[in-house]
């Protein structure tokens, strides 16, 4: 490690990954209540386990995002963090506070949760996503804002690239679109369109450019490739994903109650979204075909690769899949929903976070790489967690197109929940494909523990 | 990508083209508003119908139902239940959970008075009659 102040980012990654095994085994609890209707009632209602297994998963990735950064941010600006003192005041702030909202989710009905946290003085809980008590929104609010302050800190007295801009504007579009969390008008057409400007100018937004700069980032270490060429790349596809995604918006805007035109725009932009990221598929292949340096880290260029390969077919494939108005006129809010939203969700943030932790983790820990076998059993978890999330994506998408065709289209229309038993068949499936997720995420964590064979010894 | 087309080039592109589409995207969001009258039944947003949803939110419903297509897809869309149902048998469903069927999905009992079902009806009555360009495709949901 090139400066002493990265290693703030290690719990950073350590928190990031405990919360993805909560997140797996709650995904789980939920497959199994979609096929044994009862499971754990009324110890865990699916709403409660709904609500630990997405804000788990956004939790995870801001601390794999600012762990990210903390990691990158010195190397880029060549300088020492700021303030290594305030990121870990921070992530410790971050960890109980997150920590204590998951409980308060377990332990306490939503309703007196949300009486004791303020939701009467303003009320934001309750809107898929943005479940979190008022007090857990601004305690977001403050630690990001204290973490952007030491990482625009950092980059203002050191080196700027392009690599540390994109971030720093990726991260501060997720501050800014945070805010709106806090709107919540008693109009619910204005409320789903505002609700939106936080859900999707995150994922189909800003998120992108994270996942831009840190791809660009762990491309340009692992490959040896020019940063100039690099960081052309990295402007490509954020234009791309910018130019799209902003008015792309307009399809989630089709059937809320929104004008009608909102099917033209959202149908047009929303079917180019699908670029950016088969961009990046493109940028990572051609990188390391060029690539001046054999880099002893196998698995990080792996996952690397493999983000932007997944990005394209979740949140790029799949999400063409159902884009055009109408096309979601009949898929809207169905199992393809699902399907789309678990591969985007994997493919985009969660394996380029994965990305970054396989090529920081070992640098952290003094190693250039780890031991062969160590790697060997994270290339498994790769792939068993990869594969498991196709079979998860394809048989939700069976049961998708199936309710879609009994529930909508049908001469014949089943009500919602007799068209649910027609699809169990589909449902186990997805069920077994989790538990092969499962077991991938387990050798995943296992292959931090593996020793022997030969490390690699840091440079430098 | 030959040597014509610069960083410096790329980065002004993405700039301008973020600036651009972003104003155009305030500029839409400019005219939803202003056509929003016509669409989103605001005549029948009642105070019974705010405090509705309210109770829809601290209850977290949409952790199950879909509300216009939008939330978990465990339980039924009821973005149009009111003209489904109609306001008696919610009422009542709710006032039954949970049915206790072994195996099959079970909904909380959520201890609500009748006034708050009446504002929950109100509520859905309100969300039923907001223009969603004939969404869902039949009342099923």
């Amino acid at each position: 490690m090139q400066y002493k102040s990265q290693a703030v980012a290690m719990p950073y990654f350590i928190a990031a990954i405990g919360l993805f095994v909560g997140q797996i085994i709650f995904g789980l609890i939920m497959g199994l209540q979609y096929i044994i209707g009862d499971f754990l009632f009324p110890a865990i209602p699916f709403n409660i386990a709904r609500m630990v297994h997405t804000n788990l998963l956004i939790v995870w990735l801001l601390f794999g995002f600012m762990g990210a950064a903390y990691y990158m941010v010195p190397e880029e600006a060549e300088t020492e963090l700021a303030s290594p003192k305030l990121a870990l005041g921070l992530f410790w702030i971050f960890l109980v506070a997150g920590a204590l909202t998951i409980v308060g989710y377990l332990l306490v009905p939503y309703e007196t949760l949300a009486e004791m946290t303020g939701n009467n003085i303003l009320a934001t809980m309750g809107r898929e996503f943005l479940e979190q008590p008022l007090i857990t929104k601004v305690g977001i609010v403050v630690v990001v804002l204290g973490f952007l302050f030491n990482i625009s800190l950092t980059v203002l007295k050191g080196r700027k690239t392009a690599v540390s801009m994109v971030l720093l504007l990726g991260l501060w579009g997720l501050a800014i679109f945070f805010l709106f969390s806090f709107y919540n008008p008693d109009n619910l057409v204005r409320d789903k369109f505002y609700w939106w400007w936080v859900v999707h100018l995150w994922v189909e937004g800003v998120w992108e450019l994270i996942m831009a700069a840190l791809l660009a980032f762990v491309l340009i270490k692992v490959t040896g490739v020019d940063r100039e060429v690099i960081e052309k790349w990295l402007y490509v596809i954020i234009t791309l994903a910018l130019v799209t995604g902003i008015i792309g918006t307009g399809h989630h805007y089709f059937w809320i109650g929104a004008p009608e035109y909102w099917q033209w725009w959202g149908s047009i932009f929303s079917a180019l979204e699908p670029l950016p990221f088969f961009a990046m598929t493109v940028f990572a292949f051609n990188m390391v075909n060029r690539r001046r340096r054999e880099h002893p880290n196998k698995a990080a260029v792996l996952w690397a690769l493999g983000t932007g390969v997944m990005a394209f077919l979740g949140a790029g494939v799949w999400g063409f899949l159902h884009t055009l108005a109408p096309v979601n006129y009949f898929t809207h809010g169905s199992q393809i929903t699902a399907a789309h939203g678990h591969m985007a969700f994997y493919g985009a943030y969660v394996m380029v976070v994965l990305t970054i932790i396989s090529y920081a983790m070992p640098i952290l820990r003094g190693r250039a790489a780890n031991p062969e076998r160590a790697q060997v059993l994270e290339m498994w978890a790769f792939w068993l967690m990869t594969v498991g999330m196709v079979f998860i994506t394809l048989f939700l998408t069976a049961a998708g197109i199936l309710q879609v065709w009994l529930q909508r289209v049908s001469d014949t229309p089943m009500s919602y929940m007799a068209t649910q038993d027609q699809l169990m068949l589909f449902y186990w499936m997805r069920e077994w494909a989790g538990v092969m997720f499962f077991v991938g995420l387990l050798c995943y964590l296992v292959s931090f523990f593996v020793k022997g064979g030969t490390a690699t010894p840091a440079r430098a | 990508m030959s040597g014509v087309f610069t960083k410096a080039m790329a980065r002004n592109i993405f700039y301008g083209g973020s600036v651009f589409f972003f104003l155009l995207f305030l500029a839409l969001t400019f005219d939803t508003e202003r056509e929003l009258p016509n669409r989103d039944n605001r005549a029948e947003l009642t105070e019974s119908a705010k405090a509705g949803k309210h109770i829809w939110e601290t209850r977290n419903c949409i952790g199950c139902h879909t509300l216009l297509g939008e939330g978990a897809y465990f339980a039924p869309e009821l973005g149009n239940v009111y003209e489904r149902r109609g306001p008696e048998f919610i009422k009542a469903w709710i006032q039954a959970q949970p049915t206790g069927a072994p195996g099959r999905r079970q909904m909380p009992q959520f201890h609500l008075t009748d006034e708050e079902l009446d504002e929950l009806v109100a509520f859905f009555k309100y969300t039923n009659g907001i223009n969603t360009a004939n969404w869902p495709p039949n009342i099923e949901g």
